[in-house]
């Protein structure tokens, strides 16, 4: 009887832990939701082409492009323009340029993160190289396309409406076909 | 809680059916063995996490790299080489953050003085799962052997783990090839398992086995002190687990979990880890309140103080002790609405933590009180405990802490409320009890002395990082700017002293262990109320056949 309830009591105990287990990997996709829905820690804003709300008038805002690619890419990858004055709300193009300076043929995927962070969810991209792998052939090099647009949203929000410059940042880094992300 | 029954039990003699040496010290089932043998663990682990921490101090007397080269070429052979001796640096820090929080001070507080009291107090003959008790014991000992092993195997830019205890990725992840952060990682499932397997035990035991008339609201308050620890150990170190777990499929087996290249994030392994690392800290500091609680009320003469208010408060640190975590990533780049929210409710932990210090004090207020060795530990711990405090709340502030953020300022404030807190807390307890678990009075002479020493040297040990930190003086660097010589050097010249102390701590428990006065059952008179007074000292090999009854 005793020895019953002090069973109880420590399945009960360790049921905690291992739920406790179960939210710390549950953290992975929550962690991600997260960060999509509040655009936390600069994650980038997917829209589509009809959400463009169009400029406001007279609001411009600096976006600086920024380009790299980790060591073991042998890539040359940059901005074709460093810097953009962009009006708020109106949508914008810019392009980046790739060329793979290796000797065999090479896919790559490119992550982007936005800073300052408070600025990640108002920033929202249309299309964008980096939602799709790139294959470039030996010495091939490509001009890469990103649509986006400053969501006028930003205007109202107390931490972020005083932002000049929003800096948008790619870095690429090679598939290894045997080892893709979780 | 005045104790009933009178159960100085006079059949402490050879009836006891003590097993023989190997079966009583190996095959352990018996709480206060058990106790015994993590209280030897942890002072043995708390030598080597010292001595790390003194070649660090050596290393910093001085600007420049003088000795880390030439140990790294002592432990490790080959030619004193300057990248070698700056990777040392870092195992150094590693080890001795994660030998000193999993391996000296968690076993020490719970596993040792946890297992010996919480059963006697409760009046349980002993605890709820004793073959797992000894499992969570035997686990710490791969656990420490796999650390101490991690730093002579390939760690990245030379042999050992030298991640920091914090294991960041990507640091630990792409940053540190080789068998090191492996078996460091392997090292930390262990000493959580056992822990995770002792906070069971503890939660079972306190539940269910109570003396009659032994309601929760009567429990002595390091008993409310470790069932509250036993909670936060469940429900925090499970998610470092799969943490560190991830840490190791990311490193192993091609995971993104932290790699940003594959869709992960390693901010998101800082959050992982604090929201374990924030209640650690409380796991580690709780206990010791408890203790503390104990004892100024024995020297008080007085029942503490607010009794309710002291338990529930430690259970309102533990409950907003989970949504604090943040405050340690303030810099990772926050939006200043989720700074003000981790600012506010970490200051709000300022309040029950409030309630204790004034509790203690009003405890002693008019009480008739006795300065033993004990006690000056007690309050000791209390001065240190609110300077470390004071200093928290100033760190809490996300906007200050951009400053503050990994400086020694900050190693400052978590070595006075951990290396001066907890650690105060551990002598006090040390002493109060020493005669109870052996049988033997400690010397007061020494015990005091240490305590002067001991007190004298951790001050001037980590005062002066205050300093150094509003200088900017990173922490984890081996190396610093000539304008931080003083202070550093005044600041291992502390260490020096401290070391006295602890010394003068071994000559103390060796005289005392051979020719220390015998202990009478309740040798602090009627101050002491809780059940462990109404045993004979040692308390039996088995007590309380005979539960006891409180009134």
């Amino acid at each position: 009887m005793l020895r019953d309830r002090k069973l109880r009591t420590g399945l009960m105990a360790l049921g905690l832990a291992v739920g406790m287990t179960g939210l710390g990997y549950a953290s992975v996709p929550l962690y991600r939701m997260f960060c999509r829905v509040t655009g936390f820690g600069g994650t980038r804003q997917r829209a589509e082409a009809s959400a463009v709300p169009g400029a406001v008038a007279g609001k411009t805002i600096l976006v600086r492009f920024d380009a790299n690619h980790v060591p073991a890419l042998d890539w040359d990858f940059k901005p074709e323009d460093n810097l953009d004055s962009v009006s708020i709300g109106e949508r914008e193009m810019a392009f980046f340029a790739a060329k793979n300076l290796s000797d065999k043929p090479v896919t790559g995927m490119a992550t982007f993160n936005v800073s300052p962070t408070a600025a990640g969810k108002y920033f929202n991209k249309i299309q964008c190289f980096c939602f799709n792998q790139q294959t470039l052939k030996p010495g091939e090099s490509v001009r890469m396309p990103v649509t986006y647009f400053v969501d006028p949203k930003i205007l109202d929000d107390p931490a972020a409406r005083n932002i000049q410059e929003i800096t948008l940042s790619y870095t690429f880094y090679p598939v290894d076909e045997a080892k893709k992300g979780s | 809680m005045s104790a009933a029954a009178e159960h100085a039990h006079d059949d402490h003699h050879d009836a006891d059916h003590k097993p023989a040496f190997f079966a009583r010290w190996f095959m352990s089932t018996n709480h206060k063995d058990i106790g015994t043998l993590y209280l030897i663990f942890a002072i043995f682990a708390g030598i080597i996490g010292g001595a790390l921490s003194g070649v660090m101090r050596l290393e910093l007397v001085e600007p420049g790299i003088q000795y880390l080269p030439w140990v790294a070429t002592v432990l490790h052979g080959g030619q004193p080489d300057q990248t070698q001796g700056e990777h040392l640096w870092n195992v150094l820090i590693t080890a001795h953050g994660l030998i000193m929080v999993f391996f000296m001070v968690m076993p020490a507080i719970i596993g040792g003085f946890g297992n010996w009291f919480v059963p006697i107090m409760i009046g349980a003959p002993d605890m709820a799962f004793p073959r797992m008790n000894n499992i969570s014991f035997w686990l710490m000992i791969p656990s420490f052997l796999l650390l101490f092993g991690s730093m002579f195997v390939g760690g990245g830019s030379g042999p050992g783990a030298g991640t920091g205890w914090t294991v960041y990725a990507p640091l630990s992840t792409s940053g540190s090839v080789g068998p090191a952060v492996d078996m460091a990682i392997f090292s930390l499932h262990l000493a959580g398992a056992s822990s995770i397997m002792g906070a069971i035990n503890f939660i079972t035991t306190i539940f269910n086995m109570r003396a009659p008339g032994m309601t929760l609201h009567k429990m002595p308050l390091f008993v409310w002190s470790v069932l509250v620890t036993a909670f936060l150990l469940l429900l925090s170190l499970p998610v470092l687990a799969a943490g560190i777990t991830m840490l190791l499929t990311d490193r192993n087996f091609g995971t993104a979990f932290y790699d940003p290249a594959g869709g992960g994030d390693p901010v998101l392994y800082q959050h992982l880890f604090w929201f374990f690392g924030h209640p650690e800290v409380y796991i580690m500091i709780l206990p010791g309140f408890g203790i503390v609680s104990q004892i100024i009320s024995t020297f008080s003469r007085k029942p503490v103080f607010g009794y309710l208010g002291m338990a529930y408060a430690m259970v309102a640190i533990g409950v907003v002790g989970f949504v604090v975590w943040a405050h340690h990533m303030y810099t990772t780049g926050m939006d200043v609405n989720t700074k003000m929210y981790f600012t506010l409710a970490t200051m709000v932990i300022a309040v029950p933590t409030g309630i204790k210090i004034f509790s203690w004090i009003a405890t002693m207020w008019g009480g008739s009180l006795t300065f033993k060795t004990p006690m000056l530990w007690a309050l000791g711990f209390i001065f240190m405990f609110t300077v470390g405090g004071v200093t928290g709340v100033l760190l809490a502030n996300g906007g200050v802490d951009n400053y503050m953020h990994d400086t020694y300022y900050v190693v400052a404030h978590f070595h006075y409320v951990l290396s001066l807190g907890a650690v105060f807390a551990l002598f006090a307890g040390f002493f109060y009890w020493f005669g109870k678990m052996t049988g033997k009075h400690y010397n007061e002479f020494l015990g005091q002395l240490q305590f002067w020493v001991f007190f004298v040297g951790v001050n001037v040990i980590f005062f002066p990082q205050h300093f150094l930190g509003l200088q900017g003086m990173p922490r984890r660097y081996p190396d610093y700017p000539d304008a931080q010589t003083y202070w550093n050097a005044v600041s291992s010249y502390g260490y020096v002293i401290m070391a006295i102390g602890v010394l003068i701590f071994f000559v103390n428990i060796a005289w005392s262990l051979m020719a220390g006065k015998k202990a009478e059952g309740n040798y602090w008179g009627e101050g002491a109320t809780t059940l462990e007074w109404t045993l004979s000292s040692p308390p039996p090999y088995h007590q309380f056949e005979t539960l006891p009854k409180i009134d």
